[in-house]
């Protein structure tokens, strides 16, 4: 057989059948539910009079819109408490296992799904929510959905997908002091552009990806829909198998074994092809930011911003002229030094158990900058917990960091925690779109350590002059 | 899902590139537990002013724009999160066929799962429909979706291309689980022979 990628090998051990315009029916082995792209699945379902054929390969949960404060009040919002009321009603209805809102495993999806096991190397796994690539860290082919697709899942347990082409991102190298995953990704997205890796699988690949530990890879991955593609993917190795040995959903004893054998065959084969390679040099990669409104403005956190005059293609000098007005920022300006007013730590991009002690450990003996709001938003029940066992809550709330409940939150501003008009944030999720984190708010993306440097300062500064 | 064969209507040109869905339609719109009502919201940054009063200058707020079946824009359309919100948005608002150099992946199949028929053509094409477009309400454009054409207001032709099943689930007006669940057969046989290779996948169940 000729050789093949990670990708490759996942699709086709996935293939029901290939129909004529070579559409493959391709068998999902786990399906994750939350409240908002589910209900008018669930309601499909129902008016068709169909089953949900796999309650056994699902797992439901609310994230997107819950509060992340006292939770043991009744939600606020009218809509959100109806979208989660709705979920509740459909799991019991459908017999899907789901952890509830006052579950300590409540959490972010895409963290909840690796942290219990349920995500595991060589599955397929899909979601309805654009970020499922972050599972892909597993070594597994993961990737969002929409709502038809939800409900196609839930009755036939396939989607119906043609195959993606390969792509491979290559870092090699060792980064320097204060540069993590999320600076590599935000590099990678800088260099290839928000339609790079359009059509494509990316499978992550080269020394500086091997070194990072698995919350790193989930970061890479999570973000490899801004950089345009369906999926990212890890090859699973010693760290990823140390990583799901005694996970709760994981095989246990002897089955885990003959699990670790058969992952241990995913890893890309020499000489696979590979439609486009990109390299870059872990070296060259220094703390970086984005200055504008779509993920692809990245610059180093020691750049200026850039200058639409100088830019050749009228759309395009338009466009940065707009992001320019929107961010309220001046053409060559210098970015750091900018004040900003909201620093959120949070979102399936930066929520775990890593990236809190990687913003704990800014955070130290320091106190946030006065007028600056900051907040520490854990990825899971889970995650908050071992934190607090850690006593890293302690030293937020020291610093005088807010310390909340698990969740989307301002990652997308769906439940209370919304910036006002005007705000400038400086937040370590994965979109930076005109109002993403509420109308009128402006958002820098960056790493966990960036964010809690801008919150102890006050503005944007190199997390380098802190360490 | 209504078939989708010969559309005739009016045009919109939105000349921007990567258009997200978050402009097309906003998270905090996401709340619903329906797929219709959405279309009051569509764009609703671009159409709306802070105060919630009409943006005149936006075109979808401009007669005959109003009542655009057809909207044209540049590439990336629908980058961005993968809610099929976007999609619902547009067909409550009332368009039918999205024309753009290139979509995101997740749009684009998005649009074809709600029976919008989403069409690529290069920029310099999109261009030349754009101008047609903005010639007002007596320039419709056709799409022939059997023929695979586009046609003009002065009558010429534009072909393009479009998956042969995602055509025919279009014109027939066929969900897809319809389709999938005809080879029911074919799952479980990979469902038996799978638990038999690897039977150390777990299932989920909650004590
Ligand atoms: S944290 Fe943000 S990106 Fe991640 S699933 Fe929630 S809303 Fe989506």
């Amino acid at each position: 057989m000729a050789p093949r990628t990670l990708f490759d090998k996942i699709w086709d051990s996935h293939v029901v059948e290939t129909l004529p315009d070579k559409t493959a029916i391709l068998y999902i082995d786990r399906h994750l539910v939350h409240e908002v792209t589910s209900p008018q699945a669930f309601e499909g379902l129902r008016l068709s009079g169909r089953r949900l054929r796999h309650p056994d390969a699902t797992i439901a949960v609310v994230d997107h819109n819950v509060p992340t404060s006292d939770r043991t009040q009744p939600i606020a919002e009218a809509e959100s408490r109806n979208q989660i009321e709705t979920l509740e009603r459909n799991v019991k209805e459908f017999g899907v296992p789901y952890f509830p809102l006052l579950s300590a495993r409540q959490g972010i999806v895409h963290v909840v799904g690796p942290e219990q096991g349920i995500s595991l190397p060589g599955m397929t796994i899909v979601c309805g929510d654009s970020h499922t690539s972050t599972h892909g860290a597993m070594g597994a082919l993961a990737f969002g959905i929409g709502t038809s697709e939800v409900e196609h899942v839930m009755a036939t347990q396939t989607i119906l997908q043609k195959p993606a082409k390969n792509m491979k991102v290559v870092v090699e190298g060792q980064v320097g002091p204060g540069v993590t995953a999320k600076d590599i990704m935000l590099a990678i997205i800088g260099h290839i552009g928000t339609a790079g890796g359009t059509g494509h699988v990316i499978e992550f690949a080269g020394s500086a990806i091997r070194d990072l530990d698995m919350a790193g890879r989930m970061t890479l991955c999570n973000m490899s829909i801004e950089a345009g593609a369906r999926a990212g993917l890890v090859a699973p190795d010693e760290t990823t198998f140390e990583y799901v040995r005694g996970r709760p959903f994981a095989p246990k004893g002897e089955a885990f074994d003959e699990a670790v054998a058969y992952w241990k065959t995913l890893a890309s084969d020499e000489g696979a092809h590979y439609d486009r390679v990109v390299e870059l040099r872990a070296e060259d990669i220094t703390p970086v930011l984005t200055w504008g409104t779509s993920p692809e403005t990245v610059i180093p956190v020691t750049g200026n911003v850039p200058d639409p005059a100088k830019e050749t293609d009228p759309a395009r000098r338009k466009q940065m002229q707009r992001m320019l007005d929107y961010m309220g920022l001046e053409a060559g300006q210098k970015i750091a030094g900018t004040p900003v007013d909201v620093v959120f730590i949070g979102s399936c991009t930066n929520s775990r158990i890593e990236d809190l002690r990687a913003a704990a450990s800014i955070a130290a003996g320091r106190k946030v900058a006065p007028g600056v709001r900051a907040m520490i938003v854990p990825g899971s029940g889970i995650v908050k917990a071992q934190a607090e066992e850690e006593g890293l809550d302690k030293v937020f709330l020291e610093a005088g960091f807010e310390w909340r409940e698990a969740g989307c939150s301002m990652c997308l501003g769906m439940n209370p925690d919304r910036l006002t008009p005007g705000q400038r944030c400086a937040s370590t999720s994965n979109r930076n779109f005109e109002g993403r984190q509420g109308p009128g708010g402006r958002t820098h993306l960056l790493s966990p350590a960036m964010a809690a440097a801008a919150a102890v300062t006050g503005c944007l500064t190199d997390v380098r002059e802190l360490i | 899902m209504d078939k989708f064969t010969v559309l005739t209507g009016i045009a919109a040109a939105l000349p921007e590139e990567n258009i997200d869905t978050d402009k097309i339609i906003p998270a905090r719109f996401l709340k619903t537990t329906k797929r219709s009502g959405l279309g009051v919201n569509a764009f609703d940054s671009m159409r709306y002013r802070a105060d919630g009063s009409e943006n005149p200058d936006f075109v979808l707020n401009q007669e005959p724009y109003r009542k655009a079946q057809i909207l044209i824009t540049f590439d990336n359309l629908g980058c961005g999160s993968s809610r099929e919100h976007a999609p619902w948005a547009l067909l409550d608002f009332g368009i039918r066929c999205v024309i753009a150099p290139s979509f995101a992946d997740i749009f684009h199949n998005n649009c074809f799962k709600n029976g919008i028929l989403p069409i690529v053509l290069p920029r310099p094409v999109c261009e030349q429909l754009m101008a047609d477009a903005r010639m007002g309400g007596n320039a419709r454009l056709t799409i022939d979706l059997p023929r695979q054409v586009v046609i003009r207001p002065d009558g010429s032709e534009v072909p393009f291309e479009v998956d042969p099943l995602r055509k025919k689930l279009l014109l027939e007006g066929l969900d897809d689980i319809g389709q999938t669940l005809q080879h029911e057969k074919a799952i479980e046989t990979f469902e038996t022979e799978r638990a038999q290779a690897q039977p150390w996948i777990p299932r989920i169940v909650l004590d």
